[in-house]
């Protein structure tokens, strides 16, 4: 059992990374692609692996009723097929309306 | 565990707020929509985390159709952006 609480932990823990590095990335990067570019990827994979830790969890811990984490495993994958689309329809809105992108030497923005 | 969930819980909260600024303070509608679109998606992972630790299975119906709702906004709000108009 104790072997169960470190994965899950250690799930947990590579999840919360990779969110708070995509929060950092949003603030931090120069430009609005660069800026999708951070959240799109470390958004999906935080977002999944805290799930698949939480369904760990759920398989040691609550045996008794192995159908509910079904849920949760069809959210990762809607996550995993969703968020990316939704970055990339929002990338090319933003290409097709004319946001320049960035260049080293230029402002902020 | 409980302990571990509620650090869990309050460490995506202080993303979700530094998000929140982007959200407010970003230049252009563009920068505000993606800080949107990002704060969704943590909020997923924040109420899973919050059925977990008061133990109510009813929270992922809940977050299951979050998902849905952030995605379907997400891309209406990309199409209403590039056309200027939602049907046509």
């Amino acid at each position: 059992m104790v072997l169960v609480n470190g994965m899950v932990t250690l799930f947990l823990a590579g999840g919360l990374f990779f969110t708070l590095v995509g929060s950092i990335g949003l603030l931090r990067f120069p430009d609005f692609y660069t800026r999708l570019h951070a959240t799109g990827k470390c958004d999906t994979l935080g977002t999944s692996l805290i799930l698949i830790g939480l369904i760990i969890h759920h398989l040691f811990h609550y045996s008794g009723t192995p159908l509910v984490p079904v849920r949760l495993l069809f959210l990762v994958f809607f996550i995993f097929i969703a968020n990316p689309a939704a970055t990339h329809a929002l990338m090319k809105a933003a290409y097709e309306v004319g946001v320049k992108p960035w260049k080293l030497g230029d402002e902020r923005r | 565990m409980i302990s571990i969930f509620l650090i869990s819980s309050m460490l995506i909260i202080f993303a979700i707020f530094l998000s929140l600024y982007r959200a407010i303070l970003g230049p252009g509608v563009f920068n505000r929509v993606a800080a949107v679109n990002v704060i969704g998606t943590k909020t997923i992972a924040l109420l899973v985390l919050i059925g977990y630790y008061t133990e109510r299975p009813e929270f992922f119906d809940i977050a299951l159709l979050y998902a849905m709702l952030n995605f379907i906004g997400t891309l209406v709000f990309a199409r209403y952006l590039e056309r200027g108009e939602l049907w046509s």
